[in-house]
């Protein structure tokens, strides 16, 4: 019974602890979900409509898309699709059993986060 | 010792299911037309235009919309079972979400079929 209310240490203070890189990974490739969900979608419905419009539809959102803080926003879901994406390759390979030693899935996480920001950069730079 | 039978109720296995073949879809989808768009260059108006007037890309780029609703409705239907406690707000939220959803399925469909 002594073990069972013997005094643990116990620390939440904010300040002090951290997440580590594979929990950061994971609520990104939550945040980036919702971003992909609330703007993504409708943004990949409406470039695809005016693809498949007249050419005047198409003329349109290439100035719409000129915009400086429109061009921000590309580039939030262009990240947050390429975050992911690269997490969701890394979780199906966790699923197969690949990479869940501690050190992989920390070396893999960090590998997530960083090719997800140098192709954003790479392709933000490309396309303007 | 809890004694949970396991029998019967699938604890969201095909969520879980649906969630990965959904991701597999649309990666390959994604990885095939970026690749093919990158490629060739094709990434003017008329490009693009001629490349979702093909039918097999109509129907695919249809399968790739498919996969994105019903992972778009697991992921976002996990959010809110993490986060929204009040029964009438999760329920009201999630209905509205599969609304908003399957409006982008009938917007996409009439988008390649008009």
């Amino acid at each position: 019974m002594s073990v069972m209310t013997k005094k643990r240490p116990k620390n939440l203070d904010l300040t002090t602890i951290k997440l580590p890189v594979p929990g950061i990974v994971s609520i990104l490739h939550r945040i980036s979900g919702a971003l992909l969900f609330l703007i993504g979608i409708p943004l990949l419905l409406f470039t695809l409509q005016s693809v498949m419009g007249n050419p005047s539809d198409f003329q349109i959102i290439q100035t719409l898309y000129d915009n400086f803080l429109i061009k921000l926003v590309l580039l939030t879901i262009l990240w947050s699709f390429l975050h992911h994406f690269c997490a969701g390759i890394r979780y199906l390979l966790l699923d197969m059993h690949i990479g869940i030693e501690l050190a992989g899935a920390r070396l893999s996480s960090m590998v997530v986060l960083a090719v997800s920001i140098i192709l954003t950069i790479l392709i933000g730079v490309k396309l303007w | 010792m809890v004694k949970r039978v396991i029998v019967g109720a699938h604890y969201g296995l095909k969520d879980w299911v649906i969630q990965r073949v959904s991701a597999v879809v649309m990666a390959l989808y994604t990885i095939v037309f970026c690749l093919t768009a990158l490629i060739n260059n094709k990434f003017s108006y008329q490009d693009l235009h001629q490349i979702f007037s093909n039918r097999f890309v109509k129907i695919t780029t249809l399968l790739f919309f498919i996969s994105l609703l019903l992972h778009a409705w697991i992921g976002i239907r996990d959010i809110f079972m993490d986060y929204i406690k009040p029964t009438s707000l999760r329920f009201l939220l999630q209905v509205s979400v599969i609304i908003a959803l399957s409006g982008y399925g009938i917007w996409a469909l009439l988008i390649l079929w008009s």
